[in-house]
């Protein structure tokens, strides 16, 4: 049936995207592994290991496990009060929670600089108490969380619409509080979606640069996440250590890809 | 199925609460926690813009500097959603309609870009069209390099934005054309792209405030020379000069387009919505948001079987 131009162009479209997509993605991603493991495994591993490298991924991952629990649980409270309770006031929250995604991270590092800072609105107040935001880690913990803040109420929100409120109104209906309710019916039926806003949360969080870099101060071994160790080391002309950071930052992406994938599919199921 | 759950009254008493705590409770500590992570920084930030006033706000947005940087951010992101329209309606459409080894391979690795640290985008891009390229293309430190760089980072916005629409669609109507005797070509732009539009358009919408921010990935790759200095770039700058005022007065320009662009999707997807184009499209607010965790390819395949 398809006629012989249809299937030049089809060709055609091919040739056109892929070859887009191995430009674009696929040369740089292995450009940058050859790169790094160019003389053998040593250099990079070593770069990784020193103690400003070993800081900056512990650091890192402190950023994880303090922003990500907390947008979990206001994502999941969050979701449940948009899509279960109408109020005017959601179109308005909704919005809110979008804006990360938007928001240069720049600007939102220029924000907590600002407020925190020493001519801030909250900065000599908390200066006074002795409690330092900017230029140390609670204000890249502030950070994190700003950019991570609309993850998992996005991917909450559609799945609670899904499933609806039958099964809910019965157990409620059947005696059961609603923290029974909450944890035997509506978390069971919502658990993958969260999964999955979990999952991009923590990819986000990692590999924030812009917003962190403003309200860090980048201090090595002190204040440096390990995408500002990668910025630092490149800029230093210290190669193996920037691109050995890259790397274990690639693969952390490419192991969130690969979570994703079977979230997805727990998901379909 | 989701109209029909958000449609249902929901009173107080037949509806779940929040377990622990009141309904009010629930709304004021998400009120708070937005306020207090979200709203009050932005807040600051305004303030210092206006610190001087509107003249002095209007003076540090209008500075030469500020103004070439704007001009330059804005033209590089409209040359990046076109480009970014065209090749993203094709890998959409080979995604969905074509069938090729190592497909699911390829859909996987369109997300990339959004798992990928910006920072390690930009060495990435460094070392393939860098001083150093193996393909002898050095477009580092030039405009060209901010273009590749905005490119890399929006790539999954507008394939993930259009790969719904293009399941969707019915097919009944493209094979009438086709029977009809219209060419490939006219199928796509009399039939196809329409039925597209709103999904490109708010994939569209997305890449460019994404592309208007950008930051980390542009960084290094175009880096802050006088004639590659994008906006964030020349926000950061002022900050280390201790230039507040000018680098707040940017960024509530920044901000304020950021705002615009998320109105334009809502409305983009109410439209949509309305017009039942998609019906998926309008519930749930930014569904076009790529990683939206659907498995768009295999949905495809079930529709090529009904």
């Amino acid at each position: 049936m398809r006629s012989a131009s249809s299937t030049r162009s089809r060709w055609g479209l091919r040739a056109l995207g892929l070859g887009y997509l191995t430009l674009l993605l696929l040369a740089p991603l292995v450009a940058i592994f050859y790169k790094t493991f160019e003389h053998g495994l040593a250099p990079p591993l070593d770069a990784i290991t020193s103690p400003d490298g070993l800081h900056a991924l512990k650091l890192s991952l402190l950023m994880v496990a303090i922003a990500v629990p907390l947008n979990t649980i206001f994502g999941v409270g969050c979701a449940l009060l948009l899509v279960r309770h109408k109020w005017k006031g959601n179109a308005v929250i909704d919005a809110v929670i979008n804006l990360p995604f938007a928001i240069s991270p720049v600007v939102i590092g220029l924000s907590l600089f600002l407020l925190y800072g020493t001519k801030g609105w909250l900065g000599p107040t908390l200066a006074e108490n002795g409690i330092e935001i900017l230029f140390s880690v609670p204000g890249m913990v502030l950070a994190s969380i700003f950019v991570s803040v609309p993850f998992v109420v996005r991917e909450t929100v559609p799945v609670l619409q899904e499933i609806g409120t039958e099964q809910e109104q019965a157990a409620s209906t059947l005696g059961a509080n609603a923290w029974q309710t909450f944890r035997r019916i509506t978390l069971p039926s919502i658990r993958w979606g969260v999964a999955y806003g979990v999952v991009l949360s923590t990819a986000r969080v990692l590999g924030e640069f812009g917003a962190v870099s403003i309200v860090s101060g980048s201090r090595s071994g002190e204040t440096e996440t390990l995408p500002l160790f990668v910025k630092k080391a490149f800029d230093n002309f210290e190669f193996p250590a920037a691109y050995g950071a890259s790397v274990l930052l690639a693969v952390l992406a490419l192991s969130t890809l690969l979570a994703m994938n079977v979230l997805k599919r727990k998901e379909d199921a | 199925m989701e109209a029909h759950a958000a449609d249902r009254p929901v009173s107080s008493r037949a509806g779940i609460r929040l377990p622990g705590f009141g309904t009010g409770l629930g709304r004021g500590t998400v009120v708070l926690y937005l306020s207090l992570i979200v709203l009050l920084p932005l807040a600051a930030l305004v303030d210092q813009s206006l610190e001087g006033g509107l003249s002095t706000f209007w003076t540090q947005v209008t500075s030469p500097q500020a103004l070439a940087s704007l001009k330059l951010t804005v033209v590089c992101s409209l040359i990046v959603v076109v480009i970014n329209a065209f090749f993203g309606t094709i890998i959409a459409w080979l995604l969905v309609r074509d069938q090729f080894p190592g497909k699911s391979v390829v859909n996987a690795v369109i997300d990339l870009p959004f798992a990928l640290p910006t920072i390690v985008a930009s060495l990435v891009l460094i070392e393939l069209y860098g001083a150093h390229s193996p393909f002898g293309i050095d477009i580092a430190l030039t405009r060209a390099a901010i273009v590749v760089a905005l490119l890399f980072v929006t790539l999954p916005f507008v394939v993930r934005a259009v790969q719904p629409l293009l399941i969707e669609m019915d097919r009944e109507m493209e094979e009438a054309a086709a029977s009809l005797g219209a060419s490939g070509f006219t199928i796509f732009r009399r039939i196809i792209f329409p039925n597209l539009l709103p999904g490109l358009a708010a994939g569209v919408a997305l890449a460019f405030a994404r592309a208007l921010g950008e930051y980390g990935s542009v960084l290094l790759f175009a880096g802050g020379l006088p004639n590659t200095q994008v906006s964030s770039v020349f926000i950061a700058s002022q900050i280390e000069n201790g230039q507040n005022t000018g680098a707040a007065a940017v960024s509530v320009v920044l901000l304020l387009a950021a705002m615009v662009m998320l109105g334009l999707i809502t409305l983009i997807q109410r439209w949509s919505s309305k017009h039942e184009r998609s019906p998926g499209a309008g519930a749930g607010g930014l569904t076009v948001m790529p990683m939206s965790g659907e498995d768009y390819t295999e949905k495809g395949e079930d529709d090529e079987v009904r």
